[in-house]
Order: C-alpha cells, then structure tokens, then sequence
C-alpha cells in the first residue's frame, strides 16, 4: 500500500445556526493513499460538501484533526490555510468556477500566481498543461468562448498547475453532457494512472464505478469504504 | 531580553520587506493591475461616470490654481513695474466739488491736489527718501503734419525713466540742464510714435502741442505693465500714449490752472502737481514712509485730495488674496475629491459584490486575505488614479482655452497637477480600503456558493 497523502481523524463539524447547534460531521476518520481515486457518496445532507470543504481547507473542523501531508492543517491560522491550498489542493468544481475575465492560460496560471512563481515558469507550466488537456489551440480564448467541457478542462489543467498532493472535485460532470462528462472522466482516468490522488463528490453511481475507492456517507458517519478492484 | 526579542522581529520584519521587493512581486503587483483595468475596462461607462468626481475635483483645483496664480502674477508684475522702493502720491479730485460744480452753471475754479510745498515737506521731514519725481500730467492734443493724437503730457524731472524702470527705445530723456533752461523738447512713448510716425524715425522731429513745437529727443519703450501706473487725466483703458516734457516747460507753458469744457458748462481746475514719486532706499521702510506721508499729507490738506499708492504693499495683497484664492481652491477640491472618494467607494462595494465568486475562486486557488485586499486596492487606485490623469488633462488644457479666448495670464505651476494627482491616488486608497477588507473577510465557502 501507498504512503498517507492526507487523512482525517475523528473530525466533527458543528454549525451554529442562530441559538441551535447543528452537527453536520460526527467523528469522521479516513485515510487518503497516494494514488487513490476516491468518490465519495451519500444522499444530501449527509455532510459531503461539509467534509469536501474541510479536505479543501476552506473549513476547519471543530474538533479533530486534518493532516494534509506533514502539516496540521487544524491549527493553522487563515493565510496558512490559504498557502496550503495553493502548494498542495487542486480544486475542481461542479460550475467550473474560472474568472471570466481571464484567458485560458491566465485561469490556468492562477495558483501560481498566488505562489509566487515567475512569470516564465507559469507560462510554460500553463501551457503545457493546456496542451494536455487538449486545449492548446486555445490558450488565448476566454472562458464564455468555450464550452462546457472544454470550461472544466480548463479547471482541471488548473488544478494540476500546482502539483498538488490531492485534487478535490466536486461534482465534475454534473453540469456537462454526457460526451463531454465522458471526456472528462477519462482525463481523471488518466490522473489516476498517472499516479495523482483525486477525490470526487458524485451523487452519480455511474461515476462512482469508475473509481477505485468508494466512500459513502450518512449522517455524518462514514457508512462504507470499500476498495474496488 | 526584550530588546534582542525587538532586534529579532525587527530583523525578519525586514527580511521580509525584502523579500516582498523581488522581482516576482513586482511581476505580481503589474498582473494585479492588468485585471484591475480588465475589470475596469468591462464596467467603461460606469467607471467613467464614478471617476467624474475626482475628474472634475482635480480640473477644478488645477484651473482655479493656474487663474489664480496667473492673476496674481499680473498684479504683482504691474506692482513691480511701478517699483517696489516707490511710494505714488496722486492728486484725486475730491467727489464733493464735482457735485458743486456740476449744479453750478458759470465758471467755477477749483484748486486741489498735491503742492510743491507738500513735496518739500516730505523730502525734508522723512529720512531714508533718495529721490522724488514730481509729474504734471496734463491730456492735450499732439499734432505732426496732418496727424493728430490725444495723449498725456507728462512733465516730470529727469529720473522718471529710472524710478519706473522705463526704458528708452532710442534717443536719451531730457537733461537737467534742458530742465532747467525749460526748453521745448519732448520724449515721446511707443504708442505715440507709432501714431504720429508710422513712417519715419521721430528723432529729431517737432510735434505741436497747442500753440508751441517741440523737439522730439527721445522715443520710449513700450511700457509692459502699465495698467495701474496710468495717471487719473488719462484714459483708462486704451494703450498709454505719453509725452514727457521737462516739468519747468509744463509749468511754463501750461501754467498750473487748467480749463475744460465740461458738459455742465466751462471748469477750470487748479492742481499744482498731477503725481510724485517717492523714492525710499531701504525697501524695508517703504511701507512705514507710506504711512508717515499719509500722516503729513492728512495734516496739510483739509480734504483727503490726494491718494498714496505703496506697490509694495500693493504686492502683499496680491500674494494674500493669490493665498486666499488657494485656500478656497484647495476647499473646492477637497469636497468635489470627497465626493468623488465615495463615488469610488461604492463603485468598489459593487465590484466586490458582483465578484464574490470571483473572491472565493481567488482564496481557493491559494490567495490570501492581503492578496485579495491588495488586488482591489489596486483597482480603486487605478480608477482614481486614471479619474485623476483625466482631470490633470483637463485642468491643464482650461487655462490654455481662458488664456486663448480671453487673453487672462494662467500659470500652471508643476506643484499644482502633481499634488492634484497624488491627492486623487490616495482617495482611491482611502475609500477603497473598506471595500477591498470587505472582499478579503469573505468565508471563501460563502463565496464560492455565491451565484
């Protein structure tokens, strides 16, 4: 078996939703192994998103601790959270979410940007990257010149652009049609052969096979793990 | 211990600073910039229309600076044409005896103004006084061959040139001795030269003035300024048209009483001396000279028939009201500035609520709370800044168009569009820092969920 990327222990997550404590999470522990291609499942309100947002260190438990490689993440202050999710999260999410403003190399460039790289070295991760992706007859095209498939290819050479220890993606395919969600999903195919750790929220079983690693939720529990073969 | 704990925090605080100095951050700082114009340029019209504030702030405080600097240029160069060591004494028609005269239908002489015994008196009571010009400015006719002109006839004594720092264009002034020998000869000024001989050089010709010739000898410079040193018997606005001619000629010729067909019927009017000149050697007494003439003259005339001109004191008020006209431009500026700071400041606020997404996909991809800050701090700079470069323009081109159009000097000093600018950067600082927190303290779960 692989090395620990990152792993949740006993993690808990409760909202204050005005006088009444609402607890989404209670005590979650997994481990997450280099190279695992994880889809995480459960009905809605089962604390998915909650989990999603505190492997992506957008959150913080409320108790419990978040190891992202060597690091803590359960005691770091914001602008260490924000650092962590640059050099070791790649996000990619259900709506794209790229900055319309940007080309596609800029979106693509964006996290190393914030790492501070130099402007050469972005440039030529970004565009081979965009290349990968097939996108490389586009690297100058905005993002409402795209379309949907191509608008999450475009998130998934960024996610990649910074080298990260897991890429987090929630819902991929939910907004695409079934060619281009195909497409998509053979890319994370060839993620997973490539030896990247990628962590999928789907409500979809049909993605979920593709997997190699099921994990599903139910009120805030873990309710199964089963490693597929 | 607490001070090598200091040393040490100082230190990596300056590691730091250092490190924020590399080139990449600079890199960073001028891509955070290309999407703030992005972002600006996405918004032309509204952005436009928020900066319009700060435009018309900035043009305003540069125009009204150039106008005023530009008018107190002119008076303080007029003042400084009459000479700043100079004290004017003017004889002036009291307003009473014009009234008198008016209802009065036969001839009526009335005697006022300056007497060469007020003269003496004061040359004789106030040390410090180097030099005294006494002038009769008298308006005649001025005829050579078929040309006529009305003009001043100015006698005056031999220093006048040099107590006004009025130059000769050819020719020399009259001399001391043509002075006293009270010979027929005449200076003429530019605009009487050009009048009278537009051809030929005056030197050396006569001009008559009522029954007598006389002997051009000089010909004037034009005179820069002249606007104020102008006497009360010449016209008020046209261009001077002056002869001069020694004082004793004037005196002799003219005699001291003057008569005029007036429309009330004939005045005649008795005025020993039309102006002097009171030159003081110390600058810094002039103005205290002024005061003592003032008392003398108060002692000596039973009514106020006389005025005291002091250019220098004339000079401090020009600078005074140039201040005043500043602070009152710099006031004008602050609340247009203000104005247009909160313009800029709710046009960040929508910005940044337009963009939550746009924040939250930021903060996920690795941007901390400074960097979010520093991009839309960025952005209202941009936007005042570019709102200020606009008005800079502006500001610079109205006083090109009011010198143009209506011949007022404008100056437009470096300091003015400079401070102008950089005061219009700092609003965009000022009042996009709480917008810019605003964006920074958003929950980055929040804002990724923001449609």
């Amino acid at each position: 078996m692989d090395s620990v990327v990152a792993s949740v222990h006993d993690v808990t997550k409760t909202y204050l939703m005005g006088e009444l404590a609402v607890q989404v999470l209670h005590g979650i522990s997994i481990d997450f192994y280099q190279g695992d291609y994880i889809s995480i499942m459960g009905p809605s309100g089962c604390g998915k998103s909650t989990l999603m947002n505190i492997l992506g260190c957008l959150d913080q438990p409320t108790s419990g601790s978040y190891f992202l490689g060597d690091k803590d993440t359960s005691l770091m202050n914001d602008n260490e959270l924000s650092a962590i999710r640059g050099a070791r999260l790649g996000f990619i999410f259900q709506s794209y979410n790229l900055i319309p403003q940007l080309t596609v190399l800029e979106n693509i460039e964006l996290p190393l940007f914030y790492q501070g790289h130099t402007e050469q070295h972005s440039r030529r991760i970004a565009t081979e990257l965009a290349d990968r992706v097939g996108l490389g007859d586009r690297l100058h095209h905005r993002p409402f010149e795209l379309s949907g498939g191509q608008q999450q290819r475009v998130a998934i050479a960024r996610a990649l652009s910074n080298d990260p220890l897991i890429i987090l993606a929630d819902e991929p395919t939910g907004n695409l049609d079934s060619k281009s969600g195909a497409e998509i999903l053979k890319l994370f195919d060839e993620l997973h052969q490539q030896g990247k750790t990628l962590i999928m929220v789907t409500h979809s079983d049909e993605l979920a096979e593709r997997s190699q690693r099921q994990i599903r939720l139910r009120d805030g529990r873990v309710e199964s793990d089963d490693r597929l073969s | 211990m607490t001070d090598s704990v200091n040393h040490a925090t100082a230190a990596s605080a300056l590691q730091r600073l250092t490190q924020h100095l590399r080139p990449v951050y600079w890199t960073r700082l001028r891509k955070t910039a290309e999407v703030g114009i992005k972002s600006i340029q996405a918004h032309g019209l509204r952005s436009l229309l928020t900066v319009l504030g700060i435009v018309i702030g900035v043009a305003a405080v540069i125009s009204m600076l150039a106008v005023s600097e530009g008018a107190s240029f002119e008076a303080q160069q007029q003042f400084r044409a009459l000479g700043s060591n100079n004290i004017i004494i003017k004889s002036v028609k009291p307003a009473s005896m014009e009234a008198s005269g008016g209802s009065n239908m036969r001839p009526q002489a009335i005697s006022y103004g300056l007497t060469y015994e007020d003269i003496l008196t004061i040359q004789q009571t106030i040390p410090g006084i180097s030099n005294v010009i006494p002038s009769r400015i008298i308006k005649k006719d001025v005829r050579h061959l078929g040309r006529d002109i009305s003009t001043d006839v100015v006698g005056t004594t031999v220093d006048y040139p040099i107590s006004r720092n009025y130059n000769l264009r050819s020719g020399r002034f009259f001399s001391a001795d043509e002075m006293l020998a009270q010979r027929n000869v005449a200076v003429i000024s530019d605009e009487v030269a050009s009048a009278l001989f537009p051809m030929t050089n005056p030197l050396g010709e006569s001009i008559r003035i009522d029954g007598n010739y006389y002997n051009i000898v000089g010909v004037m410079e034009p005179e820069a300024y002249s606007n104020l040193g102008r006497s009360q018997a010449g016209s008020s606005n046209a261009a001077p048209t002056r002869i001069f001619i020694p004082l004793s000629a004037a005196r002799y010729r003219f005699g001291e009483t003057l008569v005029r067909q007036a429309a009330s019927g004939v005045e005649m009017e008795t005025v020993e001396l039309h102006e002097a000149i009171i030159q003081v050697e110390d600058q810094d007494q002039v103005e205290a000279v002024g005061q003592i003439i003032e008392q003398i003259l108060e002692r000596r005339h039973r009514r106020v028939d006389y005025a005291v001109e002091v250019p220098l004191a004339l000079i401090r008020q020009a600078e005074e009201s140039a201040l005043r006209d500043q602070i009152v431009a710099g006031a004008i500026a602050g609340i247009s500035l203000l104005v247009g700071g909160i313009g800029i400041m709710n046009i960040m606020l929508a910005s940044v609520t337009e963009r939550t997404r746009e924040i939250g996909i930021r903060r996920a991809l690795g941007a901390r709370k400074q960097d979010i800050v520093q991009q839309f701090l960025i952005e209202a700079v941009i936007l005042s800044g570019v709102g200020g470069l606009i008005g800079v323009v502006i500001g610079i081109l109205i006083p090109v168009v009011i010198s143009l159009f209506w011949g007022m000097t404008t100056i437009v000093t470096i300091t003015a569009p400079l401070l102008a600018f950089s005061i219009s950067a700092l609003i965009g600082v000022v009042f996009g820092i709480y917008p810019s927190i605003r964006a920074a303290n958003m929950d980055p779960v929040e804002a990724l969920r923001h449609a």
